[in-house]
């Protein structure tokens, strides 16, 4: 397959040369980074951006896995195997735990999802690593409130983010400076679209979990998208489990992670269907449908 | 804002089937007014060039609803924030992406108002292109004038300046010849290089994807296939060989137990193994061994590239220091003059002192002497008032804690910019543009 496809991207290797640049700087302006990993294409990209930005030596960022418990089996799996072949430390924080101390409430109902509460386990996380910057796989085209994020986007003490007062942005001077307890989220790969990422996938043969490429899985709709089942989730009485082919275009917490009904099996495949779909990648998140302005809800508070 | 759009009569076109071929990168900034019908163009773009996704799409049309709009409105689409949505206006730069077969654009989408200089400011400091739109019943505004000389002070070659609403005059040729003729003086009173002058309806699409029937006298390219076919001339020195240090990688594993490699990003001209370099400020010679990056080593690596270069010799290299071609030198010095634009409320003043950041550098400063102030509207420069306060552009003279390798900001605009921080709050409140003799 490599040799049919022979990608000579000038924008793609300017993409990645930007967030090399990016990597570096959090190495270099700050004390103690963790990198946001969770076991989604994005995260993989960033760690393999991470890799090329140090070569030889080894990641100097702690990656650090929110867990929500409502996982993909594989997705673990392949995230503990990328944390032994770099050898860096992963640290993984669950949601549970937030739940059991009472820092968070369990949502109820059909559309319960565990994501939301996640942005606490994050802020306990960053705050009892002693973390001032967390490195996220972000991208601007995702949503409309990240087409406002900085590459060097500040948090005040309580993990908030104040869109409408971010700092200037100029150049590639990142201005990382912050008072104690403050921190830094750091979205290296800003400005690439679904599309870049898949490409420069193919173009440097990134390893990713087999969810990715088509797969068997139980499967229902709802409200026009379709969700991956697991025994935890409620179904209404309407909504049928069926078994059929998918992959998922996103990976995150089961409950609102959509999947494609497809039977691509290669990345050249996935490209092009990607190239050719119609809905937006976090179309297809759940969670993103609760409002308008549910992402920039969720970002102010201190989401990744 | 209130520009709305039948998308039934949109003609889409598929960005895609060039999916895989080689694409070049394009950025370019947006500035008008809040009414010039800018969210509007970038809607267009965005959809026409099928970047909108349906979902995405369905979501205007319902937000349109909810508000009580009949036809669907392009400018819904580039609102990011509630309080931009809720007060119809657009408050911070944001960015936007969309590609067609031959190139993949970044848009910085800027507020044009004058109180949103410094995003304008934020936005073409990345770019290699200006679009200015331009209200055809109005001609060359004061705002004209300010997003013109912004766009030539932060040194971008290429400006499109779209004369919008053509609609509204009735697609007169007349008018837009007047409009022009305005432009004109404009573009060179500014020494602009590349000029385009596009008349267009955003609304419509006239001239903006396909060439418009209703103005057939019109023979330039539309819009869209200028943005395609504009030679990127980036501003880039190509020949004065510059590399910031960035970061220092010593693995000190058994394999690469004696590794020291200089990480960084190429700030001019090219690097091959064996140029004979200079090491700033230790002014040390050296050659370089090799370039690398993930266990492959380069001939050559061009300017832009993120790479790690290792030496012939063992120097002490850190953070902030610069490797330079022997014969070519920056200059070196403490003391420097350039324009600034101010982002802060607090206003600058004289003997001041703050942090600079020039490349990987950081340095304290005091501001030795505000020059003059710079009207950005009338393009006058003031030498009295020297009160400068959010969004003013001044020429000032800052002596710094230790030596900067700089060029001027028109060689080179990586080695010739710096921000100035607060010290206090560790806000960014001023970019400075390096004028160096």
């Amino acid at each position: 397959m490599g040799d049919k496809i022979k990608i000579n991207s000038e924008h793609i290797k300017e993409l990645e040369n930007e967030a090399i640049y990016v990597m570096r700087e959090v190495a270099a302006q700050f004390e103690n980074p963790v990198l946001l990993f969770s076991g989604g294409k994005d995260s993989i990209v960033l760690v393999h951006l991470a890799r090329k930005a140090f070569w030889p030596a080894r990641i100097p960022f702690r990656l650090l896995h929110i867990d929500t418990g409502h996982n993909f089996e594989e997705t673990l799996k392949f995230r503990d195997e990328l944390a032994r072949e770099l050898d860096v430390e992963l640290l993984v924080h669950y949601v549970q735990d937030s739940i059991d101390k009472g820092r968070v409430v369990e949502e109820k109902g059909v559309n319960a999802s565990r994501n939301k509460l996640q942005t606490v386990t994050l802020l306990d996380a960053i705050e009892e690593i002693k973390a001032d910057v967390a490195i996220g796989g972000g991208r601007r085209d995702e949503e409309k409130a990240r087409a406002k994020e900085r590459f060097f986007s500040h948090r005040d003490e309580f993990g908030q983010w104040d869109p409408k007062n971010q700092r200037p942005e100029l150049w590639n001077i990142f201005n990382g400076r912050k008072l104690m307890g403050e921190h830094f989220r750091v979205f290296p790969i800003s400005n690439w679209t679904e599309l870049d990422v898949w490409q420069y996938i193919r173009y440097e043969n990134i390893k990713l979990p087999g969810l990715y490429y088509t797969h068997k899985r139980q499967v229902f709709k709802r409200d026009g998208l379709w969700l991956a089942w697991a025994p935890f989730m409620e179904l209404k009485p309407t909504e049928e489990v069926i078994t059929t082919d998918v992959r998922c275009r996103t990976i995150g917490d089961i409950t609102c992670t959509g999947v494609t009904l497809s039977k691509a099996d290669n990345l050249e495949d996935i490209i092009a269907e990607i190239a050719a779909t119609r809905s937006a990648e976090r179309g297809s998140r759940h969670d993103d449908k609760r409002s308008e302005a549910a992402m920039e809800e969720r970002k102010r508070e201190g989401y990744f | 804002m209130n520009e709305q759009v039948n998308h039934k009569e949109v003609i889409k076109r598929d960005p895609l089937s060039g999916n895989g071929r080689n694409k070049t990168l394009l950025r370019f900034t947006t500035a008008g007014s809040v009414d010039d019908g800018k969210s509007t163009l970038i809607g267009r773009l965005l959809y026409d060039s099928k970047s909108i996704f349906e979902d995405q799409m369905e979501h205007i049309i319902e937000a349109g609803k909810r508000r009580g709009k009949q036809e669907v409105d392009l400018s819904l689409l580039t609102d990011g924030l509630k309080a931009e949505r809720e007060q119809g206006i657009t408050i911070d730069v944001a960015y936007r992406y969309f590609a067609t077969p031959k190139r993949k654009f970044i848009i910085a989408d800027t507020p044009g108002h004058i109180q949103y200089t410094r995003n304008m400011v934020t936005g073409a400091s990345t770019a290699d292109l200006a679009v200015i739109l331009v209200d055809a019943r109005n001609g060359v505004l004061e705002q004209t004038i300010r997003h013109s000389y912004i766009a030539r002070l932060l040194d971008i070659r290429h400006i499109i300046f779209c004369v919008n609403k053509m609609d509204l005059v009735d697609y007169s040729e007349d008018v837009f010849n007047k409009v022009k003729a305005g432009l004109d003086k404009l573009i060179a009173k500014l020494d602009i290089d590349n000029p385009s002058i596009i008349p267009i309806s955003a609304k419509n699409g006239d001239n903006v994807v396909d060439r418009s029937e209703n103005m057939s006298w019109y023979t330039g390219k539309p819009f869209l296939s200028q943005l395609e076919t504009v030679e990127i001339i980036k501003d880039k020195d190509l020949e004065n060989q510059r590399f910031p240090v960035q970061y220092i990688i010593r693995p000190q594993s058994d394999k690469y137990h004696d590794y020291r490699g200089y990480a960084g990003r190429i700030a001019g001209g090219n690097f091959k193994p064996g140029d004979e370099i200079v090491v700033l400020p230790s002014m040390l010679k050296s050659k370089i061994k090799s370039i690398d990056i993930l266990d492959k080593s380069f001939e050559e690596s061009k300017i832009g590239d993120s790479v790690t270069i290792t030496l012939d010799d063992d120097i002490d290299i850190s953070r902030g220091d610069m490797i330079v071609g022997a014969g070519n030198m920056p200059n070196i010095g403490q003391e420097v003059k350039m324009i600034i634009c101010w982002f802060n409320e607090r206003p600058l003043r004289e003997r001041s002192k703050y942090v600079i950041r020039h490349t990987t550098s950081e340095a304290r400063c005091i501001i030795q002497s505000i020059d003059s102030k710079l009207n950005v509207n009338t393009l006058e420069e003031d030498y009295e008032d020297k009160s400068i306060h959010m969004n003013d552009v001044a020429r000032i003279s800052v002596k710094t804690t230790r030596s900067l390798y700089y060029d001027d900001y028109k060689v080179n605009n990586t080695t010739g910019s710096v921000v100035i921080i607060d010290e206090a709050t560790n806000e960014t409140v001023a970019a400075g543009m390096i004028q160096a003799e």
